[in-house]
């Protein structure tokens, strides 16, 4: 199996504003907005470097997000910083009409999304963000899975033209991928080569998904390991290659089973290779107050129960 | 255009333009469009400096946005008539296949239109940041929007009408069409909003009041103050008091005709008050 090293734990959420700072000294048409929480969504450097690209809103959500549509008129390209819920429940209605529908270039950039930001509970631990995102027409939805490919991705999303959702989370995480990688939308990573199931995963998942191969590997179950940073537009091919040669799929992501990766993954198996597929992922519940590790583990969303969910759907093959 | 007969024949050729328009597709909303004739009729075409061609961007001159996108008859009609396309295209107002949707969108390309609106209340922000964003290029130009004064009940107006004062959004007027009037009747019955004016300057805007909102002349010199107003440190808000129906007697003073359009017969009515000026589409 291909090893990946931990090069030190970081919070996904630190990887966009390194990302910010990039963006800040080399696209001067990047804009960024925040309610009243620079400090969780790490964009001070960007701040101090660019004052006068920097709208802070206060605790209004909706009013940020048509700022930011408004401000795309004017060539702006403005990345909306809050967390993961008020970056989307709380303003759903203001996306839908005044950027998706308007087809605006807004980036919204979403921290803190699912289980782990812990102990503050289910009033922001958001699980159905990827759902309502995915839903919206033209809407690219990215989740990517440590510090340098979350960094990576915010840089490559002011490239791309069109809304797009990204989210990150709270907790320091395992920080794997390649410090300078080129992050392509839509392009599935295949982090290791397996013969038995594929396992696809999204965002804090991915590191989950390939702890959990070596310890298939221990048991002679071969895992193909597949990164899944862009939920929309789904890199269909990479799946459909990868189950032609396994036969069977587990899906993991830190998001409620309605909605999330597993979902659309089903949708593109049942209309061109129908295997059996296991979901990893929260059974249509809230959250609650808790250790980020220790959530993770009561709702099942961790190397164990991605190991479990392989050995289940092995004997639907 | 500076002949204020000619202003008037334009506004009556568009009131008969919302009505054909309502009553081709039986559906629509005519009273807000009615009400608000002569402000598009004076904005786009004695107000704002516009370019000749449309883009997105809006570069070099002022911008509008519309919030309330339901009296989108109006908008379509005064649009068309300025040049932004062709007027027979107002016959595909609401029909399948148009770029006249039921509120105004981008989505299908028609020139004029900058942001979708129809759900209530988000047009005030989009302003505000269209507006900052001609600060940040340098552009001197201005940033009108309108808003039904019903769709004030909207709490993201209030987040919005904080920001602009706090942060000195002072390239933008707001204009909210004081007609008291919503669908379900009186505002004052529906959900009572207070003295407007003490609120908006509570908030820190500079507030002025139009009386005459649907005489053109006061309508134009309204404007035209609320433009000196700009670029000293407020937003500028105008309280633009219009009737909802105006210019056909029995649409007039009521509510009962703001999403509704009218038969036939009530068609002819309303056009015989408003008689043919510059050619029907």
């Amino acid at each position: 199996m291909k090893k990946y090293t931990d090069t030190g734990k970081k919070d996904t959420r630190s990887g966009y504003g390194a990302g910010m700072t990039v963006l800040g000294r080399t696209n001067p048409d990047v804009v960024a907005l925040c309610a009243d929480l620079i400090g969780s969504l790490k964009i001070q450097e960007f701040i101090d470097e660019n004052p006068e690209r920097f709208f802070q809103v206060g605790i209004a959500e909706a009013n940020m997000m048509g700022i930011a549509a408004g401000l795309t008129i004017g060539e702006k390209i403005p990345f909306t910083g809050t967390f993961a819920n008020f970056s989307t429940g709380r303003v759903y209605d203001q996306i839908r009409q005044s950027i998706a529908y308007s087809g605006k270039n807004v980036k919204i950039c979403a921290s803190h999304a699912g289980l782990t930001l812990g102990e503050d509970g289910a009033t922001h631990q958001i699980l159905e963000d990827i759902g309502l995102m995915k839903m919206l027409p033209g809407m690219t939805v990215i989740n990517p899975c440590d510090y340098n490919q979350t960094k990576a991705a915010t840089i490559a999303i002011a490239e791309h033209e069109g809304p797009v959702y990204l989210r990150f989370g709270r907790p320091a995480v395992a920080n794997f991928t390649p410090e300078d990688q080129k992050f392509e939308i839509g392009k599935a990573l295949l982090l290791n080569e397996g013969t038995d199931v594929t396992i696809v995963a999204t965002g804090h998942l991915v590191w989950e998904a390939l702890i959990a191969a070596e310890a298939l590997e221990n048991q002679g179950i071969s895992a193909e390991v597949i990164d899944i940073h862009t939920i929309k537009p789904l890199d269909e091919e990479a799946v459909l290659a990868s189950v032609a040669k396994t036969g069977c799929i587990v899906t993991a992501e830190e998001h409620n089973y309605y909605g999330g990766l597993g979902e659309s993954v089903a949708r593109v198996l049942v209309q061109n290779h129908p295997v059996p597929q296991e979901f990893v992922a929260v059974k249509d519940s809230f959250g609650e107050s808790g250790t980020p590790a220790q959530l993770m583990e009561k709702y099942e969303l961790n190397n164990k129960a991605i190991v479990k969910a392989v050995e289940k759907v092995l004997k639907r093959k | 255009m500076s002949n204020i007969q000619q202003l008037n024949d334009l506004a009556t050729q568009v009131r008969r333009d919302i009505l054909r328009m309502v009553h081709e597709v039986n559906s629509g909303h005519p009273g807000g469009s009615l009400g608000c004739t002569e402000f598009f009729v004076a904005l786009y075409n004695e107000i704002m400096e516009l370019k000749e061609q449309f883009d997105m961007d809006g570069k070099g001159e002022d911008l509008f946005f519309l919030s309330n996108g339901h009296i989108s008859p109006v908008y379509y009609s005064v649009l068309a008539r300025r040049g932004y396309f062709p007027v027979e295209e107002l016959n595909t107002f609401r029909k399948i296949d148009s770029r006249l949707q039921g509120h105004p969108t981008t989505h299908e390309g028609l020139p004029g239109i900058r942001i979708a609106s129809g759900s209530l209340g988000q047009g005030m922000s989009v302003a505000i940041g269209a507006a900052l964003a001609k600060k940040l290029n340098g552009d001197n130009h201005l940033v009108y929007s309108l808003h039904g004064d019903g769709e004030l009940q909207e709490g993201q107006n209030w987040e919005a009408i904080m920001y602009a004062a706090g942060n000195k959004v002072d390239n933008y007027i707001a204009t909210v069409d004081y007609n008291g009037q919503q669908i379900d009747g009186a505002t004052d019955d529906v959900l009572p909003m207070g003295d407007l004016r003490a609120k908006f300057e509570a908030f820190g805007w500079d507030v002025m009041e139009i009386a005459e909102g649907n005489n053109i002349e006061a309508v134009i010199a309204g404007l035209k103050e609320a433009k000196g107003r700009t670029g000293k440190g407020k937003p500028v808000c105008v309280l633009l008091h219009t009737v909802m129906g105006h210019g056909v007697d029995f649409m007039m003073h009521t509510h009962a005709w703001h999403g509704k359009a009218p038969n036939d017969e009530q068609l002819e009515k309303a056009l015989a008050q408003n008689p043919e000026t510059l050619g029907d589409y």
